[in-house]
């Protein structure tokens, strides 16, 4: 079976890299499956998005991406976002509480993003926000 | 005689506990330099991906983004200075303050005024003490910085170009800029550290790594038949794509280069410390010899004057 090369880079590391067998994001126009052979594709995935890898294991790595763009070539996807966590590394208490802290910060953009950011983290980490 | 050589041994001691601090700096530098390399190195796929990325926008969308067209009439031109927040660095700081001395006055020469922003304490306390106006000052992060910090220098740089787009060329005094530069210390190895003075904006994307994806691909024979670009779908349009993606580029470069520096801080201050502690165990070499050679001194001085005593007693013992 044809499996796709995936890398998940952040910004200040790489944060996975590995065969999967299909990667599911969601980009400002709407969700989005990428299955080996996929035609290539440049997106901007949407804020305080969740991405999906399934491994060729057939196991889910969820993550919270923030800030990403996806890259889909021949030969690999790509997803780069400028932070970006892997549901089993997210603290539920800590984004709890970043979310409540957020929430509070009233709604200048800043606050808006950091809730954003939060809610993806539980999301990820198959919470409801 | 007694006070000198008590005076040499208070030098010699402090001497001594100086180097101890000394070798502190000059280990913890060296811890430093290994994670700042090691920083270096984790931050370049990512870098390295956005290039491509952007390489293969750049060779789909129209490129009349403001970040990559070149003004006209440019007046004003933002200068971004990396130095470090503390001092034990030896020429470090100095060099690219003086780097950033040549870009400014080959900008004046251009009818251009130079707008300073300055990252780290030491580059503050430079211009500040010659009353040289800087626009906006960032310090607190020089040896280890993170993207967040990036993140602000870079915004911060950002809106002032994007505020110089809308003055348009008379460019009289709002706060904006049209040009953006960089000036940080590039870490070519462990013994050379360049300070290098780079133009981000309008900026021309570096493609060389690009390249060598390429023909990576062509080698690994997943592409097509040739070396026939790629088209690409774009989610959402091409040109929505090129204004989220740009921004985050120059950030990146940003953060590639407070990386660089902070290694090369971390380089010049492992080197500025190993010789200081040499030099105060050479000190220390040099007073205790001193001091030895006065404790010698008031040694036989002391037998003398016994000597001379006991001489003394005796000739007068014969007189009587």
């Amino acid at each position: 079976m044809a499996t796709l090369q995936v890398e998940l880079v952040a910004v200040e590391r790489t944060i996975w890299s590995g065969e999967a067998s299909m990667v599911i994001a969601r980009t400002t126009e709407g969700e989005i499956g990428v299955l080996p052979s996929h035609a290539p594709l440049l997106g901007e995935l949407a804020p305080g998005g969740v991405v999906t890898i399934r491994t060729v294991e057939g196991d889910d790595l969820v993550v919270a991406a923030h800030g990403g763009f996806l890259s889909v070539t021949p030969t690999k996807v790509s997803i780069l976002a400028e932070t970006a966590e892997i549901s089993s590394e997210i603290d539920v208490e800590r984004a709890r509480e970043a979310l409540r802290r957020a929430e509070e910060g009233g709604d200048d953009p800043e606050a808006r993003a950091a809730v954003r950011r939060a809610q993806s983290r539980l999301q990820a980490a198959g919470q409801s926000a | 005689m007694a006070g000198s050589l008590r005076a040499l041994r208070r030098r010699i001691r402090s001497t001594q506990s100086t180097k101890k601090i000394f070798s502190a700096q000059e280990l913890i530098a060296g811890a430093r330099i290994v994670r700042a390399q090691a920083r270096v190195e984790a931050s370049k796929p990512y870098a390295r991906e956005i290039t491509r990325v952007l390489s293969a926008l750049a060779s789909s969308a129209s490129l009349d983004h403001p970040l990559l067209t070149e003004r006209p009439d440019a007046r004003r031109a933002a200068v971004l200075v990396i130095t470090s927040d503390r001092g034990f660095a030896g020429s470090y700081n100095v060099n690219v303050l003086r780097r950033t001395e040549e870009l400014l006055s080959l900008l004046r020469q251009e009818g251009k005024e130079p707008v300073l922003y300055v990252v780290g304490r030491k580059g503050e306390t430079y211009y500040s003490f010659r009353d040289r106006p800087m626009e906006q000052t960032f310090t607190g992060f020089s040896e280890q910085p993170g993207y967040t910090d990036a993140q602000e220098v870079g915004a911060a740089l950002i809106d002032a170009f994007t505020a110089g787009q809308d003055d348009g060329d008379g460019g009289s005094g709002a706060d904006g800029v049209d040009e953006l530069h960089i000036v940080y210390t590039e870490f070519r190895s462990l013994l050379a550290q360049v300070p290098v003075a780079k133009r981000m904006a309008p900026l021309e994307i570096e493609e060389v790594e690009e390249f060598d994806y390429e023909r990576e691909d062509r080698e690994a024979g997943r592409t097509g038949d040739s070396g026939v670009p790629t088209s690409y779908e774009f989610e959402p349009s091409a040109e929505a794509l090129l204004d989220a993606l740009l921004p985050k580029y120059v950030t990146t470069r940003i953060y590639a280069a407070m990386l660089e520096a902070a290694a090369s801080e971390s380089a010049s201050r492992r080197r500025a410390m190993k010789s200081a502690s040499d030099n105060a165990e050479e000190l220390a070499k040099n007073l205790s010899r001193q001091a030895n050679q006065a404790r010698q001194a008031e040694i036989t001085q002391e037998i003398s004057e016994i000597v001379g005593g006991a001489d003394a007693l005796v000739s007068a013992g014969a007189d009587d």
